[in-house]
């Protein structure tokens, strides 16, 4: 099934319009609504999870107490985690910017992982 | 008092992939309700931007069992649900103990849900309703609602040539709450994490029902950059704009006192929805806010026994 | 044991929701169906049913806190009528499209304006298409015995609606009659225990009630809401069934009175036809072959079953206690005449009676068989609508 489950007919959903999988809107991508990226730099990150709690999106991941990504299927970019970070850690970058940078990383034979990614240590997104 | 990590440790019960717009304050405002809940919850919400931008059919970014049923009556229906849990486990049908929290946007709450807050308040129902105040009816495009602020620009008080946005003055939501009596009342704002979840907390631990009006600004019906949301949230309170209090049985206390408090004009210079106050003949309008303002924060402090 | 007693409607209805014993009532006065909640508060205080009384702050939120506890896997219980039922109405649609077995007792009362406190069907006419099932009743033994059966229906697996059980206001809810009320036990044993699919309170496995539904979804979820109405005749015979063998009271879609062999039928709801039952005996005497039919499902409409009880007449006369304004006549000759649009015609006539709370006597009615008479002589319609019982 996909997940709009839209090959489905009124006879094979729920009764009354109920959704039974919680949280099932994980399923659903709103990364693809961005048009700057934030670009999280492990290095200088202190951990104080100060983005993670200010984030709409519940985009922050984190793993025992420490961030260890950015979630960017869901990620709107909204730029509250790099305005409101105390270490600065997070740099907002136009997506064209970073597509032309891993364009040209690719085209330089460099990979997958172009300049832009390999600075941004946690590109842990699309869970 | 809650600890950053250690709240991280507890399960997002608001997932991601909700259409709330990017840097939407009324998601953070509820992540962080959730952050407050030790035991399990079921949450109602009236329609509105919350409601629609989380449950868009098949997905929904609950993760608690969760009721909508119409715009005025997110008290009501929860009301409802609460009592159906006090006659099941009476029966011991249910055994668990659960607790109930109602959402509603300013104008499911201020406005068209008055009435049944007001009667599931004074019914004593065990709940927690939660107001985000985005301060107008942005679902439906930014109208103005009575929480709307005076000189505030909306779709049906639109800054003209002859009438400078809206007219009157917001409602005190939160004293209204406050003269019903009830345990526990309080005026909140996310980029307050710490002072917001612990008014969660104590919100979900009286017996009865409490009530919590929480600042959600609109970066749309507002007007700035989205990255700028917390910013703008910090601005409310720092020009006791939206002042943070608790009302515990009966007792006022101020629970953030900014240091030096700012005046308004700064903060209004930040949102859109205030820009032709800045025009040749409307500054005696600013002037008009930050007295309101003044005269509103001393009467807390009074209240407070903090003047 | 069942036993027999003197009671008003109000009183039989609030006997029932007593031994129902609903987890959760939610419920507003307004007359003629205050003695309901008044009687019903009364349970409460004196600790004779285990139900949590809500008592809210309007009709709105009468049916919303139902809405609320039904969804959280309850057995909820409202009852209103007139303009309560008009406040409630946003919600109604809500509780049918949610799916929940709520079952409400409404006593029938005039819409304003003008205000009048008295018995008409407008009020659960304008709930007609909310997708509730509703269940007329004649008299206040009717009124008990549906609302027992309501519970049944409105829980049945292949249902999960809401339903209303009307009875006339002031006519049935305050006049006292003979019932016969059932053994406590035998109530319980008979209405069993609500057992919800999916609940709120099932926090191990959490749903989400009421989502937004764009044009993607929402024709499914409607078009499942309609298969749902086609279950109910079904279930409703069946509980009908089961009823009979506890009550001794039979009960059916409609009552067929003197019906068979009619040339000339009346079709009416609640009360009136208790009046109209005396004129069909009063004029079978005088040789007329007149007859009735008593509508007790109304919503859905058992289209299939009352064309085939009506077909053959030669006239029929369709007696509405609501004006549909519409020109074209009341919303029961509406249904009824579209129904019978497939069969071979009689000739169809309506007539607006009673709004209000105006009485409707013996005389007017025999009147109308009249007219039905000289229709199917004549074979001629003169008034399609006609005013009964207004000062013209």
């Amino acid at each position: 099934m996909s997940a709009s489950g839209k090959e489905k007919g009124w006879k094979d959903v729920p009764m009354g319009g109920l959704i039974l999988e919680a949280g099932s809107s994980d399923k659903y991508e709103t990364g693809d609504w961005r048009t700057y990226r934030p670009v999280w730099d492990q290095e200088k990150c202190r951990h104080c999870m100060i983005c993670w709690i200010y984030c709409p999106d519940s985009s922050i991941l984190v793993h025992e107490g420490k961030m260890v990504g950015i979630d960017y299927k869901h990620c709107k970019g909204c730029g509250i985690c790099a305005h409101e970070c105390p270490a600065k850690c997070i740099d907002m970058r136009l997506e064209t910017e970073l597509e032309a940078d891993r364009a040209e990383g690719a085209r330089a034979g460099a990979g997958a992982g172009g300049a832009c990614c390999a600075k941004s240590g946690g590109e842990a997104g699309g869970k | 008092m809650a600890n950053l990590r250690d709240l991280t440790k507890k399960e997002e019960l608001l997932c991601g992939g909700h259409r709330a717009c990017a840097g939407c304050a009324a998601p953070i405002a509820v992540r962080q309700a959730l952050k407050a809940v030790d035991t399990p919850v079921v949450v109602g919400c009236a329609t509105g931007c919350l409601e629609v931008t989380t449950t868009i059919y098949p997905f929904t970014s609950w993760r608690v069992p969760f009721i909508h049923s119409a715009f005025e009556n997110s008290a009501a229906t929860i009301s409802g649900v609460e009592a159906a849990y006090r006659a099941l486990k009476k029966k011991g049908k249910i055994t668990r103990d659960i607790q109930f929290i109602a959402f509603g946007g300013d104008g499911g709450t201020y406005d068209i849900g008055f009435q049944s807050l007001s009667g599931a308040m004074e019914r004593g129902h065990d709940m927690v309703y939660i107001c985000y105040d985005n301060e107008a009816y942005m679902n439906t495009g930014i109208q103005r609602s009575s929480a709307t602020p005076k000189g505030a620009s909306t779709t049906t008080s639109p800054a003209g040539k002859v009438i400078p946005g809206k007219v009157q003055f917001r409602k005190d939501l939160t004293a209204v709450m406050a003269a019903h009596n009830i345990p526990y009342v309080a005026q909140a704002v996310p980029s307050h994490w710490n002072d917001f979840i612990t008014k969660v907390q104590k919100a979900l631990a009286v017996k009865g029902p409490a009530f919590i009006n929480v600042l959600a600004p609109c970066r749309l019906g507002w007007q700035f950059d989205p990255a700028e949301t917390i910013d703008i949230m910090r601005g409310a309170v720092e020009t006791c704009f939206w002042p943070l209090y608790e009302v515990e049985n009966g007792v006022w206390r101020v629970t953030h006192k900014p240091r030096e408090k700012k005046p308004v004009r700064g903060w209004l210079e930040k949102q859109g929805r205030f820009r032709h106050l800045f025009r040749p003949g409307n500054e005696h309008i600013i002037e008009e806010i930050q007295a309101d303002i003044d005269r509103n924060w001393e009467a807390l402090l009074a209240r407070a026994g903090a003047a | 044991m069942s036993k027999r007693v003197a009671i008003t409607g109000n009183e039989a209805v609030a006997q029932a929701m007593r031994q129902i014993n609903p987890d959760v009532v939610a419920a507003y006065p307004i007359t003629p169906q205050t003695e309901i909640v008044q009687i019903f508060s009364t349970f409460v205080a004196d600790g004779d049913v285990d139900t949590e009384f809500v008592t809210v702050e309007s009709e709105h939120s009468a049916m919303s806190a139902t809405i609320g506890a039904s969804a959280a896997g309850a057995r909820a219980m409202t009852a209103t009528s007139s303009q309560g039922l008009a406040l409630m109405w946003e919600m109604l649609y809500i509780a049918a499209g949610l799916r929940l077995p709520i079952v409400a007792p409404v006593v029938n009362r005039a819409l304003s304006a003008p205000i009048n406190i008295h018995c008409d069907h407008s009020d659960t006419m304008g709930a007609r298409d909310s997708g509730w099932i509703q269940l007329y009743s004649e008299n206040a033994q009717e009124a008990y015995d549906n609302l027992i059966q309501a519970v049944r229906i409105a829980e049945h697996a292949d249902v999960q609606l809401p339903v209303m059980v009307c009875m006339d206001g002031f006519i049935v809810s305050h006049g006292m009659e003979n019932a016969e009320l059932l053994d406590d036990d035998m109530v319980r044993s008979f209405i069993g225990q609500r057992t919800p699919k999916h609940s709120l309170l099932d926090v191990d496995r959490p749903a989400t009630f009421g989502a937004l539904d764009f044009a993607d979804w929402y024709f499914e979820h409607r078009r499942q809401l309609a298969e749902a109405q086609t279950h109910v005749k079904g279930v409703v015979l069946d509980v009908a069934k089961e009823f009979a063998k506890v009550s001794g009271r039979s009960y059916d879609l409609f009552e067929a009175y003197r019906l068979d062999d009619a040339e000339l039928a009346v079709v009416v709801l609640n009360s009136a036809a208790g009046t109209a039952k005396e004129v069909v005996d009063d004029l079978r005497d005088k040789g007329m072959k007149a007859g009735l039919l008593k509508i007790r499902l109304f919503r859905p409409f058992p289209h299939e079953e009352i064309v085939a009880a009506l077909a053959g007449k030669k006239a029929i006369a369709v007696l509405d206690r609501a004006d549909g304004l519409s020109t074209m006549g009341g919303p029961v000759f509406v249904d009824v005449r579209s129904a019978m649009y497939d069969a071979p015609g009689p000739k169809m006539v309506n007539y607006i009676y009673g709004l209000g709370g105006r009485d409707i006597d013996t005389e007017q009615i025999a009147g109308v068989y009249w007219d039905l008479a000289r229709i199917a002589e004549t074979g001629k319609v003169t008034s399609p609508v006609t005013y009964l019982g207004v000062r013209e």
